[in-house]
């Protein structure tokens, strides 16, 4: 473990929740209008939150809040104490704007440096990072946190693979940290280049977050570099990645002594008991710059409070099932696109690659989704053979999803590789209609 | 005999798309390769076309390059008269030796000869070529395709 508390008694860790929780009620309260009259409208005071249950009692923020607040109103202190701002891209309107004072910089290099310490990573590691450097918390969010450790970081940034996958061998990566579709990306363009993956580099781990994938892609990227699969969770409005980490046992851990998990349903709001899958939200109980109060993620998980193998006494997440906003209805059905990558991802032959497109038929929504056809997948029986295919997914798809889904192969390299976050779903239906 | 026999045959996925099979097309022609001999197999959605070329590796790395699904398999050749029956006599021969055809198809030159090309499970190839052989079927060597 980085960080003793990381193991601590609960009686210990909740102690210091409480006091922090405490404290940023009281700061935010004092400091930001917006929470002053958010609380006051609930008719809660900061003197009432005295036990870590009372959190329930707490209003909701929004990413829209934030963006109603661009860019800087709901930082809770000066400007001239922040000491860097990191900003969404803001592709559906304004931007979110996230600022970390000194203090705030060294949470984050914490929480990451307990995620690189789930894989060992130290002096004498070689870490190549190819998340995002710039407004995107990623890059530089990795970057800090493997110096701490006392790694070579190689800052590469997105992009570039071919010249990418030269400085992993020639630099001896030994740690990968990117996207999970960028590191298959990285595989496949190495074995169009003539590199055996798991042979011509030296990495060991891989680091990987920012979008969610399914068991199969991680799968897939085990297999093709022949490493070891850390994920690591968070978000720019909380602080960044950091938030949660796999440790050895594949247990997704809360870094709790900062931030409070809760789940929650997300149509009513209501708090779920544990073990339910909902939505995330998380407060943030250290933080000076913009500290956040029960958070709507959007992310769907569970909490686990039994303990874990590794000793680590924090509350642990299952892997992100997918965004409440990414949750597809169809026909009537809840479908996750991570239940498709599922599927893709058993049946062998093809490419993790896909497109989900949706469109209406007549009064019925129909969900197809494209899959990338490779050389393996032609296999020795021609048409016959695809058409098995085919036909096996569509079976595989109703029997996971519940719906008829409707495969259709295509060449590959049609579908559009993501740089960064995979664009996945191409829903026709509204544009339809207007 | 397999070593001697064995035509590589280039099998390329296509979606069922205007211009598609152009695209492939010129691919070949701008490298400067000649096809030989081919067979279209297609689907509502997609098709698959098999073809035999001068020049195997060229094509199948110019086709790679331009993003085509291209899949190499061993094939074989045999050599028969140009009149009826002789189809029939070949397709007997594997018949006998309980050969199944994946697929095959032929094509007729400037000669009074027609060349047949079928595609064996890979497993069943070696027979199939001694059966020919034995029953004094024309094999027909990769040269003849290749330059």
């Amino acid at each position: 473990m980085w960080n003793p508390i990381e193991g601590a008694s609960r009686e210990t860790i909740e102690a210091l929740q409480l006091r922090r929780l405490r404290e940023t009620v009281t700061r935010v309260y004092h400091l930001v209008p917006f929470y002053k009259a958010k609380f006051d409208e609930a008719g809660i005071t900061p003197s009432d939150v005295d036990s870590l249950g009372k959190l329930t009692k707490l209003p909701f923020t929004l990413k829209q809040d934030l963006r109603n607040h661009y860019p800087f109103g709901l930082f809770a202190t000066p400007m001239n104490q922040i000491v860097r701002i990191h900003s969404s891209s803001g592709t559906t309107g304004k931007p979110t704007v996230v600022g970390y004072t000194a203090h705030d910089m060294d949470v984050w290099v914490e929480v990451m440096a307990r995620t690189f310490k789930m894989g060992n990573v130290g002096p004498g590691d070689v870490v190549h990072n190819a998340y995002g450097y710039g407004l995107f918390t990623g890059g530089l969010g990795f970057h800090y946190a493997a110096e701490r450790v006392g790694a070579a970081v190689v800052p590469s940034s997105g992009g570039f693979t071919k010249r990418q996958l030269l400085l992993m061998k020639d630099f001896g990566a030994t740690v990968l940290a990117c996207t999970p579709s960028f590191a298959l990306h990285l595989s496949e363009v190495a074995r169009e280049e003539g590199y055996d993956s798991r042979k011509d580099f030296k990495l060991r781990a891989g680091f990987f977050g920012a979008e969610p994938a399914s068991q199969g892609l991680r799968n897939a990227i085990k297999e093709a570099w022949g490493i070891e699969y850390y994920e690591a969770y968070g978000l720019s409005e909380i602080i960044g990645p950091g938030v949660a980490a796999t440790c050895p046992c594949g247990n997704l851990h809360v870094a709790e002594d900062h931030f409070l998990p809760e789940i929650i349903n997300p149509d009513t709001g209501e708090v779920l008991p544990d073990g339910e899958d909902g939505e995330l939200v998380l407060t943030t109980i250290s933080k000076q710059g913009l500290p956040i109060i029960r958070y709507r993620t959007k992310d769907i998980t569970r909490l686990h409070k039994e303990p874990c193998k590794c000793g680590r006494t924090m509350v642990y997440i299952d892997t992100i099932k997918g965004r409440s906003d990414d949750m597809l209805i169809v026909n009537g059905v809840n479908v996750f696109p991570s239940q498709v990558e599922h599927v893709l991802t058993k049946v062998e032959g093809i490419t993790p690659n896909y497109v989900i497109v949706l469109e209406k038929k007549g009064v019925l929504d129909r969900l197809e989704v494209w899959v990338e056809v490779d050389e393996a997948t032609m296999g020795d029986g021609g048409i016959g053979a695809l058409e098995g295919l085919k036909r096996r997914l569509e079976n595989e798809m109703l029997n996971e999803l519940y719906i008829n889904v409707k495969i259709k192969l295509v060449e590959p390299k049609t579908l559009e590789r993501s740089m960064g976050k995979a664009q996945r779903i191409l829903d026709k239906r509204n544009a339809d209609k207007q | 005999m397999r070593q001697q026999y064995a035509v590589k045959q280039l099998s390329i996925f296509l979606e069922n798309r205007k211009g598609r099979l152009l695209e492939v097309t010129r691919t070949l022609s701008d490298a400067g390769i000649n096809i030989r001999a081919l067979a279209m197999a297609e689907s509502a959605e997609f098709g698959i076309l098999r073809i035999v070329v001068n020049n195997p590796e060229k094509a199948k790395s110019v086709l790679a390059a331009n993003g085509f699904t291209v899949k190499e398999q061993d094939v074989f050749a045999v050599r028969v008269d140009d009149k009826p029956g002789s189809f029939c006599k070949v397709v007997e021969v594997l018949s006998q030796n309980d050969i199944n055809i994946d697929y095959t198809y032929a094509f007729v030159g400037e000669s009074a000869q027609a060349v047949l090309l079928f595609k064996t499970p890979d497993t069943l190839m070696e027979k199939a070529l001694s059966a020919l052989k034995d029953a004094g079927i024309v094999l027909v060597e990769p040269m003849f395709f290749y330059n």
